[in-house]
């Protein structure tokens, strides 16, 4: 509310200025114009990407292992609501014909049976997402990080009917009474109204941090690096390995792989 | 001049003057000192120079404006370092810069805000999402 | 002229108070969701659209009403229209006026709702669709006021109204197609993604708005002075009929495609409405209620004996705008979540409050309707 009356502010005084005018009004804008620089410890990267070596998830523990969902929900304050109409989640389990269904035949799930897979948004190279949200309150970065501005979002919910994935959790009730852990006090929580999802630690990341969930694997299961860079680990896991993506056909261009 | 219909008019005239001054009325009798606003807190008594950002003449009239743009710029343009006029660079981040000088939001931020009357309609929102610093009150 | 909606009968003053019950009852749960958050709602993370966008959805094409009076009286000069395409006007005023009140209420956020304008964004259908709901709104309320006034004062229109008329036509065409593009454009909603949606949401419309229209003409002719006239019910239950056809030839459509290429992810929305699936089966009730409704409509319409007749003719209209509004206002959109992306089922069940705030928009919407009748045809019997 303070952000649009104040836009409108602004949108309103540009027009009363007059053209005329606008030439003084950039000038003194750049008088005053006070510089914003990007953290020089900031990870940087032009595609970031992640490959989840599922062989080394379930190596030390079959089930039950949950390091990298409580170190990403407790990190980010994700609430757990306790209820899955209305749960909110930015990295979990699932099983495999969930996460890949369509790619199941009657014997694959055999012997991958009840095995967890982890699911997180895919940071979409053509996120249809971005495409369908009518306020830019999602958007791509220049580092592929499709990110969330949650002082724009309007709750329309068309990108969660957009997402091809579920990635996307709304926070139907005020999600602060469910937080049950110590709040994290170096990072907000969300409000009632607006849609949610992993933001592969762009916070982090201008730390010079990795994603919370690739430095809580004790297996290392979870690699994480630019795949534009042919000497990441990312890059390298992929060249040596089959690996498989959620739904290619739709032509989203995900960003998570899977070695299974 | 003859005024038609003055036996509802007048009346609702009265109303209506009633309901647009009730802002003014509402609060008589009320009027509270001006805040002020207490910065001593354990982190602002260790700086050596008690300066915030910007002076704090303009921190008290353009704070909303300044605290939007750093946001624009961290979500938007990952832009997450501010340098001040005098060369000085902050982390652009109510609850990693702003709060850890200014540890004692009721003090700071309610005070103010509450004299403004920004709390009736729940204003300024930031305190929703955002995590306001533990303070022994 | 707004006048005219203030004096009337006992009768009509009851109804304005009737509604007045029903959006006083909606705007208290509204105040309730708008305190509570969505979660009064049966929407939820898979379903995470519910009653209100589809009733939004339906509403759309309600609103197609006008066009389809207006189009073959100015285009093709069928004079029996004359008479009644104000109606048709003022009807897709309200619809669209229940739309707007739709998405208003499903909204997480409403207070920024103005951040559409504030951040134009020309890659999002939902930002074209606002643009073509106000731009048909604004349309039918000029239109409609001004071609009314001039018939007050008996002077023909100012000529400045005649090419808003003309870009009215097609411009109910782009509110249909817009509002199908939410849909038919988003990659893994397989019930969504088909490329006859724009046209069957325009089949439906064309079947939904003028049915309602003729029952609209029929309750106008029976409460006041004004007589829409014979042959304009006639021309406009031949325009439902033929829609009527299409819209159920276009649902078959999605049948075979489905069924003879047999892809599950295919089919799973259609079974999921007309048999269940995995188990569940909150909507089969409903879309066989849709199925038989639509075979007694068009079994009605068909008929010559039975589509001149009023009596028949009222039930073969009711029968379409139910039919229409089970398959479009409920099962088109919920069955699109589902199954999820997981493959999973889990469905979805308005509650309670949701429906209030519900029946609070069609209240609203009806509110307007009456109001702007009510000027219409106070006018209609002043000049008769
Ligand atoms: S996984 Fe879903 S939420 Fe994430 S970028 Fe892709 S479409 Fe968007
Ligand atoms: S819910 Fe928010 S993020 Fe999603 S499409 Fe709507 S405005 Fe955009």
């Amino acid at each position: 509310m303070e952000s649009n009356r104040r836009s409108f502010l602004k949108v309103s005084g540009i027009c009363a200025l007059g053209l005329g005018a606008l030439p003084v009004a950039d000038a003194l804008a750049k008088a005053a114009l006070p510089n914003f620089l990007a953290n020089p410890k900031e990870l940087a990267g032009k595609k970031w990407a992640m490959v989840v070596d599922m062989k080394k998830c379930w190596e030390k523990s079959e089930k039950g292992c949950h390091d990298c969902i409580n170190a990403c929900h407790v990190f980010h304050n994700v609430p757990d609501i306790g209820t899955v109409k209305e749960e909110v989640k930015w990295i979990w389990q699932e099983h495999y014909e969930n996460t890949f269904p369509g790619q199941t035949n009657e014997f694959n799930v055999e012997n991958i049976k009840d095995k967890p897979f982890m699911n997180l948004c895919n940071h979409c190279t053509n996120p249809p997402c971005v495409r369908v949200c009518p306020t830019k309150a999602t958007f791509k970065r220049a580092d592929g990080i499709v990110m969330m501005d949650y002082h724009r979002c309007i709750g329309c919910r068309f990108c969660m009917a957009g997402c091809p994935y579920g990635s996307r959790s709304f926070n139907f009730r005020d999600p602060r009474p469910y937080i049950k852990t110590e709040l994290n006090p170096t990072f907000p929580t969300r409000e009632r109204g607006v849609v949610e999802k992993c933001n592969f630690c762009a916070e982090r990341l201008a730390e010079g941090l990795m994603p919370s969930c690739v430095e809580s694997c004790k297996n290392g299961a979870l690699a994480f690096g630019d795949l534009e860079d042919p000497k990441s680990t990312v890059r390298k896991l992929l060249a040596s390995h089959y690996t498989i993506v959620r739904k290619p056909e739709l032509g989203t261009g995900p960003n998570v792989y899977y070695i299974i | 001049m003859k005024m038609y219909n003055a036996k509802q008019i007048i009346p609702g005239l009265i109303i209506f003057l009633g309901l647009i001054t009730f802002p003014l009325w509402y609060n008589m009798g009320k009027a509270a000192p001006v805040p002020q606003p207490k910065l001593d807190t354990p982190a602002i008594q260790k700086l050596a120079q008690k300066q915030c950002v910007l002076p704090a003449a303009q921190m008290r009239t353009e704070h909303m404006q300044i605290l939007n743009d750093w946001r624009t710029q961290v979500v938007r343009f990952d832009k997450r370092v501010y340098v001040a006029p005098d060369g000085k660079e902050y982390n652009m981040s109510l609850q990693n810069e702003c709060m850890k000088c200014h540890s004692n939001k009721t003090q700071f931020c309610d005070a103010c805000h509450n004299y403004a009357g920004l709390k009736l309609n729940s204003t300024p929102y930031c305190w929703t999402c955002h995590i306001a610093p533990k303070e022994n009150k | 002229m707004l006048e005219r909606a203030l004096t009337g009968s006992q009768r009509y003053y009851r109804w304005l108070m009737f509604l007045l019950v029903f959006v006083g009852m909606g705007f208290a749960a509204y105040l309730y969701q708008l305190s509570n958050g969505l979660t009064v709602t049966g929407m939820s993370r898979d379903v995470s659209w519910g009653f209100y966008i589809a009733q939004f959805t339906f509403f759309v094409g309600v609103a197609a009403s006008a066009v389809m009076v207006v189009l073959p009286y100015y285009l093709h000069n069928v004079k029996v229209f004359g008479r009644i395409t104000i109606l048709g006007e003022f009807l897709a005023v309200a619809s669209v006026t229940i739309c707007l009140l739709f998405i208003i209420v499903d909204l997480g956020k409403p207070m920024r709702l103005m951040n559409v304008l504030l951040y134009p964004t020309p890659n999002s259908i939902l930002f074209w669709d606002m643009i073509v709901l106000n731009g048909y709104l604004f349309l039918n309320i000029v239109i409609g006021w001004n071609v009314l006034e001039a018939e007050r004062k008996g002077v023909h229109y100012p000529s400045w109204v005649k090419p808003l008329i003309y870009t009215s036509i097609p411009w109910a065409v782009s509110i249909h197609t817009v509002t199908a593009f939410l849909y038919a454009g988003l990659p893994g909603r397989h019930y969504w993604l088909t490329a006859i949606m724009a046209a069957r949401f325009l089949a439906s419309a064309f079947a939904s708005g003028p049915s309602l229209l003729i029952l609209l003409a029929f309750i106008v002719k029976k409460y006041s002075k004004f007589d829409p006239g014979k042959e304009a019910i006639d021309k406009l239950s031949q325009i439902v009929t033929y829609a009527m056809l299409i819209s159920i030839f276009f649902v078959g459509l999605e049948f075979f495609t489905a069924f003879y290429s047999n892809i599950p992810s295919h089919k799973h929305a259609l079974q999921y409405l007309f048999v269940g699936l995995e188990g569940h089966g909150k909507l089969v009730p409903f879309m066989w209620a849709f199925v038989i409704l639509a075979i007694a409509a068009v079994a009605l319409l068909l008929n010559p004996k039975t589509r001149n007749d009023e009596k028949t003719l009222k039930i073969a209209c009711v029968c379409v705008f139910f039919s229409m509004w089970l398959e479009k206002g409920l099962g088109l959109v919920v069955a699109g979540f589902i199954p999820n992306p997981f493959d999973q089922v889990r469905e979805y069940a308005p509650s309670i409050p949701e429906l209030t705030i519900a029946f609070g928009v069609w209240a609203t919407g009806m509110l307007v309707l009456t109001i702007l009748y009510k000027v219409a045809v106070s006018v209609k019997e002043e000049v008769a």
